[in-house]
């Protein structure tokens, strides 16, 4: 061990490796209810050369590494399920390029969410990217390859399809450069060439270390609105979800459902953001996103809420800071999410199932959609607050967690960024020439078996 | 321990180691550390651990207490209301429970030792406290408006003393009547109360408000925002009941009928927000408004300014015990090297502390040709009209 | 119970029908405004169920004090022709309910009656409140907003123990009987509405303009004349109580304001807007702000000052916008005592 601590220390100096007591606590585990797992070092490499050297080390040594971003996945991801390094790639936080013209911009992979909106802001306020609404400190990297989503998702997608190209770093060794980026100086997309990025996107670190990425920014204009619709019926969501999907001029459309405060209860809120570059265009797109729903507000179903400014903010801020605030709703300052990309039909029955698992294990809840592109599909969440200092509550979430991937996974769903009992359930239902092809490309990148281990992997 | 119940509800989210626009780490520790443990979540985390015994007192576990410059940036972005205010009292209590173990950093137990020991942590005998008037003809406190307190940085330390003798020289030009202790003044103990010595500091503080009253005082100005801290906020708990002002502040109210020079060489300043009169205090004015009145001076600020300033990494008796160090990433360069950034000639401070640690920092990083740092005391006196 | 003072006689005599004819939003001759006045009374379907968009000022129309638009509203209700989609309406009536939190408090007078508008308690400074208990929260809501909702039930059911609240909590033993009232609304609800409900209401309301006008008289010698030409946005509430208008032609006087003749004033005012967006009528209420805003700009007015903390919230900003001041009638007094006031936008 000592050897390995030193071996580290001449990677990325003393100061950036520890194997002390203190950081093995903390990074044994996050904020969600998985049960901590001890790490042997964590190391915080400054750049890809001394990724390149760490994952040598590993290599040889048989170490396990898990890269960690933000550690704010909750779903237990960065932890070391079976020991080694845990790599902290927060200090591989420079924003490296913005190309204005071909609005893209090329991070390393611990550049946080927040960094690149104030650098955006202050340099090239003209631009935007589309921001999750994990916390700002959350880095671009990790968001991507877990196939995250944010602000701009419904105009754009899964920020995995915003992503131009990465560099990585080989279970093996070599770093690889993946997208238009392989090829030309240009970091401008990922065809036209055979589409290597997919090897990194999902795989939550098991197939090697991403190092850059370039992702896409979008107009950021100076007007910007939000419309809150709300009705009682979950069996008319999916319709209004189409109609407004279809106009295609938000930006990005969220449902969210909640026991408090109070006059939410029972209601489904749908929250439509758009923007302009006038304050015209505003009220045109305002007009052109309503008429679709006109149907519903006629027949008294349906409506937009009277929003006055200071009640507007909260819904137009980028993270939205009320959603880590659920945290402590109970004063124990945990939540964990199950968050399961469906298609929108099947709003109605998650919507009922979120219910209904929240009663039944005794827990409050807080659900909601967040639409990808026009309706192609949704991430629903089904998250649950519970006290960290209380045990039984950690295990009554995690037992609620637990029953929402499955109950995901039998309505047709997928969880998201599954924690690694729910990778199993998936695994399970998976076609089995599918799973072979996901162990076989783990087994040609990484022979040794050293990235992340314990994750999609079948028993 | 009065704070146990709210460890567990710190989500570390991270919100805390930010400014408002999230431009760069902000949290001076976890900026200069970066390892999780660093930062305000991860110290809740490991102190609720350490009290229910999940891991053991260690150096590192009283490094990473006493890391924390108690800059207040975590309460001031924390995103959940009402816990946040509690956060920097988790953290001080932690370290009063620290200090009951006897196992703080050596450099913190020097430093309470000399306190305890010299009443100053220069190690420097009472009777050189007066030094810095020298030859500057100032009154000693006999029923004045105000008591002008200086503190122990002020009085012994090197760059501290210049600051103290423009402020007095200020009060004087604004016709404050003012008198001081010289070689009586004691320290005020706001470091010791933030470095978990609870009981010397109440032991300070209770004879400093008994000198205080005895001598009929009933108003202080202070140089340093530490002291003005203590004198405002911690003492009224223990009997105080004294009108407190930083100079500064006193400095805004009479700046604009001061007599400047009518031409003056242009010259671009950028201003460093105390923690200790900023975030803490939340005055963020009187500074500018007197920069604001001084001929040719064009301010321009940080990007991370006014309760998103960055800490110099004073704090919290850093400034003696220095367990945030001096390599490139400590906040006080990285400060130094955003205030160079702007273009400023000038690095204005309202804070001994902060002069200290950032003339240290504009040396190491090798600026001084570019950068100078002033209290805003000393650069209103390179102002004034010749009388 | 509860039933509201209506007179069908009176009605069905009436040769005006201004109730209708003056309408702003619906137009309607006098003929076919009788035919719909008799359905109404009847209980039948009138297109005025559904065109109506709630701004109360048929009740100050209606030359007989007769209360035409409660009739309308107690008919929409019975009819469930809802000008509010459903779902908003449930969530208003959760949203706004008393959360029973309520407790006695030793208030002294003059009390002031904050109605439900916590946000504002900033407005309540300086010398023309200096000794004035304010009362606020949910439990002492006036409940006259369901006027817009076609949910009088709300108003009855809420309403008494409302009154019973001010009094019991409040007032009863505080040794005044009187309650100034912030908000237009409230002053209508207790003036004209619970009498039309038959609601008891043992205290005295005073409205906000009266105070003000008592209060700039005692502190004239302190008073600085602002010199601005100001819009006035009379709002909706104020229908119900138009005798309370000469009051604000006397304080813009006393503070040294010119009120700029314009047509959406007094009895031609226009809606804020603000309900119309809960009915989904958007556009019409672009259009009518537009209209208000067009109006204010060409007769020169600066300022636009509202009473109604509704309109101000709903107007404020496009009021800002197009470079207007907006200002409270209380913070307009504060600013010409030469104090800071409070502001928003």
């Amino acid at each position: 061990m000592n050897e390995t601590y030193s071996e580290l220390a001449g990677i990325v100096g003393e100061r950036y490796v520890s194997n002390e007591p203190e950081e093995k606590f903390i990074y044994s585990r996050d904020q969600g209810t998985m049960e901590p797992c001890d790490p042997d070092f964590v190391v915080m490499p400054d750049s890809t050369e001394e990724v390149r050297q760490i994952v040598l080390l590993a290599n040889r040594k048989g170490i396990p590494i898990v890269p960690m971003g933000g550690g704010l996945v909750l779903s237990g991801l960065s932890r070391p399920l079976k020991g080694g390094v845990v790599l902290d790639m927060k200090r591989m936080n420079r924003i490296l390029q913005v190309n204005e013209t071909s609005r893209y911009a090329i991070v390393e992979a611990g550049a946080s969410q927040g960094m690149l909106q104030a650098y955006l802001k202050k340099h090239h306020p003209s631009l935007k990217h589309s921001v999750p609404d994990a916390p700002p400190i959350a880095t671009v990297g990790g968001n991507v390859l877990i196939h995250g989503s944010g602000h701009l998702s419904h105009a754009a997608g899964f920020h995995s399809e915003m992503l131009n190209g990465m560099e990585a770093v080989l279970p093996t060794g070599e770093v690889v450069r993946l997208g238009s980026c392989a090829t030309s100086p240009y970091w401008f997309s990922r065809a036209p060439l055979p589409d290597l990025a997919g090897l990194f996107l999902g795989w939550t670190g098991t197939t090697g270390v991403v190092t850059k990425l370039a992702i896409r920014l979008y107009p950021n204009r100076p007007f910007n609105d939000v419309g809150v619709f709300v009705v009682e019926d979950p069996e008319i969501v999916p319709d209004i979800l189409h109609r407004v999907t279809g106009v295609g001029l938000a930006e990005d459309i969220s449902a969210w459902m909640t026991p408090k405060p109070d006059w939410a209860e029972g209601f489904i809120h749908i929250n439509v953001n758009y923007s302009a570059d006038s304050k015209d265009e505003l009220g045109w797109k305002k007009n052109l996103i309503r008429a679709p729903l006109r149907k519903y507000m006629d027949e008294k179903t349906g409506g937009f809420m009277m929003l006055p400014l200071p009640m507007k903010k909260p819904f137009l801020e980028a993270p939205a800071s009320q959603l880590t605030r659920f945290a402590d709703v109970r004063k124990g300052g945990g939540f964990e999410y199950v968050g399961a990309i469906m298609p929108i039909e099947l709003f109605p029955e998650a919507h009922q199932m979120g219910l209904d698992i929240a009663e039944r294990c005794g827990t409050t809840y807080s659900t909601g959609a967040r639409i990808i592109g026009m309706g192609h599909c949704m991430m629903f969440f089904f998250a649950y607050p519970f006290n960290r200092a209380d045990p039984s509550d950690v295990k009554r979430a995690g037992t609620a967690l637990e029953q929402t991937n499955r109950g995901a996974l039998d309505m047709g769903g997928i969880p998201w960024k599954a924690e690694a009992p729910a990778q199993k359930q998936i695994l399970q239902r998976m076609d089995e020439n599918t799973r072979e092809l996901m162990s076989r490309v783990r087994r040609m990148l990484d022979p040794k078996g050293i990235m992340n281990p314990g994750n999609w992997e079948v028993d | 321990m009065e704070h146990f119940d709210i460890l567990h509800r710190c989500f570390r989210c991270g919100y805390c180691k930010l400014p408002s626009n999230y431009s760069d780490l902000n949290c001076p520790s976890y900026l200069n550390f970066r390892f999780e443990t660093y930062s305000p979540g991860g110290r809740m985390w490991l102190l609720r651990a350490w009290l229910e015994g999940e891991i053991k007192t260690s150096p590192r576990f009283a490094e990473i207490l006493y890391s924390c410059a108690t800059c207040g940036n975590c309460v001031e972005h924390c995103v959940f209301p009402k816990f946040k205010d509690d956060i920097l009292k988790a953290l001080i209590e932690g370290r009063e429970r620290l200090v009951e173990t006897g196992a703080v950093p050596p450099a913190v137990r020097d430093y309470f030792k000399s306190i305890h020991l010299y009443g100053n942590p220069y190690k420097l005998p009472e009777a050189d406290r007066a030094k810095w008037t020298d030859g500057l003809d100032l009154e000693s406190y006999s029923e004045q408006e105000y008591l002008l307190y200086v503190g122990c940085v002020g009085s012994y330390g090197e760059r501290g003393q210049k600051s103290a003798r423009a402020v007095a020289a200020l009060l004087k030009t604004m016709k404050i009547s003012f008198g001081i202790l010289g070689s009586e003044e004691r320290c005020d103990g706001n470091e010791l109360k933030s470095m978990g010595e609870k009981g010397l500091f109440e032991l300070i503080a209770e004879e400093n408000i008994r000198k205080y009253k005895k001598l009929g005082v009933k108003k202080i100005v202070t140089l340093s925002p530490h002291s003005y801290h203590a004198f405002k906020n911690e003492y009224p708990l223990l009997g105080a009941d004294f009108e407190v002002v930083h100079y500064s502040q006193l400095a805004a109210r009479t700046i604009r009928k001061i007599g400047f020079k009518r031409s003056e060489v242009p010259v671009t300043v950028t201003f460093h927000d105390p923690c200790y009169l900023g975030r803490h205090n939340k005055e963020y004015e009187a500074a500018r408004k007197i920069l604001g009145a001084l001929p040719g001076v064009q301010l321009k600020e940080m990007d991370r300014s006014g309760k998103d300033a960055l800490c110099c990494g004073g704090g919290g008796g850093n400034v003696f015990t220095d367990i945030l160090g001096a390599g490139p990433h400590s906040p006080a360069r990285v400060r130094a090297r955003e205030a160079a950034g702007t273009g400023a000639q000038i690095l204005a401070v309202a804070c001994p502390g902060c002069s200290r640690m950032l003339d240290d920092a504009v040396k190491a990083e090798s600026l001084q040709d570019n950068l100078q740092v002033m209290d805003l005391a000393e650069l209103v006196a390179t102002r004034l009209a010749p009388e | 119970m509860y039933e509201l003072k209506y007179d069908e006689a009176v009605c069905e005599k009436c040769e005006t029908v201004d109730c209708l004819v003056k309408c702003r939003y619906m137009t309607l001759d006098r003929e076919s405004a009788k035919e719909e006045r008799l359905r109404l009374i009847r209980g039948e379907d009138s297109r005025v169920l559904k065109d109506c968009i709630t701004c109360y000022a048929c009740e100050e129309y209606c030359p007989h004090g007769n209360h035409p638009f409660y009739l309308l509203v107690d008919r929409q209700e019975q009819s469930e022709t809802w000008p509010v989609p459903v779902p908003l309406t449930k969530q208003q009536i959760k949203m706004m309910a008393p959360k029973g939190r309520i407790s006695p408090e030793n208030v002294q007078a003059p009390v002031l009656n904050m109605c439900y508008f916590p946000m504002l308690k900033g407005c309540i400074q300086g010398r023309l409140f200096e000794g004035v208990s304010t009362i606020v929260g949910s439990d002492i809501f006036c409940n006259i907003m369901w006027l817009h909702f076609a949910k009088n039930s709300a108003i009855r059911e809420r309403l008494p123990q409302v009154v019973n609240n001010i009094w019991q909590y409040y007032l009863r033993d505080s040794g005044t009987q009187e309650v100034i009232c912030y908000h237009d609304e409230c002053y209508g609800t207790y003036t004209q509405l619970a009498p039309a409900f038959g609601i008891d209401v043992p205290f005295k309301p005073i409205h906000l303009f009266q105070f003000l006008t008592e209060k700039l008289a005692e502190l004239k010698d302190q008073v600085r004349p602002l010199g601005m030409r100001v819009a006035y946005q009379r709002p909706c509430s104020n229908r119900l109580v138009p005798e309370t208008q000469h009051w604000v032609d006397e304080i813009f006087e006393r503070v040294g304001v010119q009120r700029v003749d314009r047509e959406y004033d007094r009895e031609n005012a226009l809606c804020c807007g603000g309900i119309l967006r809960l009915q989904q009528r958007e556009e019409l209420a672009d259009d009518i702000l537009k209209k208000n805003l067009d109006d204010m700009s060409a007769a020169g007015a600066t300022v636009c000052v509202f009473n109604c903390p509704a309109c101000f919230f709903t107007m404020g900003q496009a009021v800002a916008e197009r470079g207007l001041m907006p200002i409270l009638m209380s913070d307009l007094c504060r600013a010409a005592l030469g104090e800071k006031w409070w502001g928003v936008f």
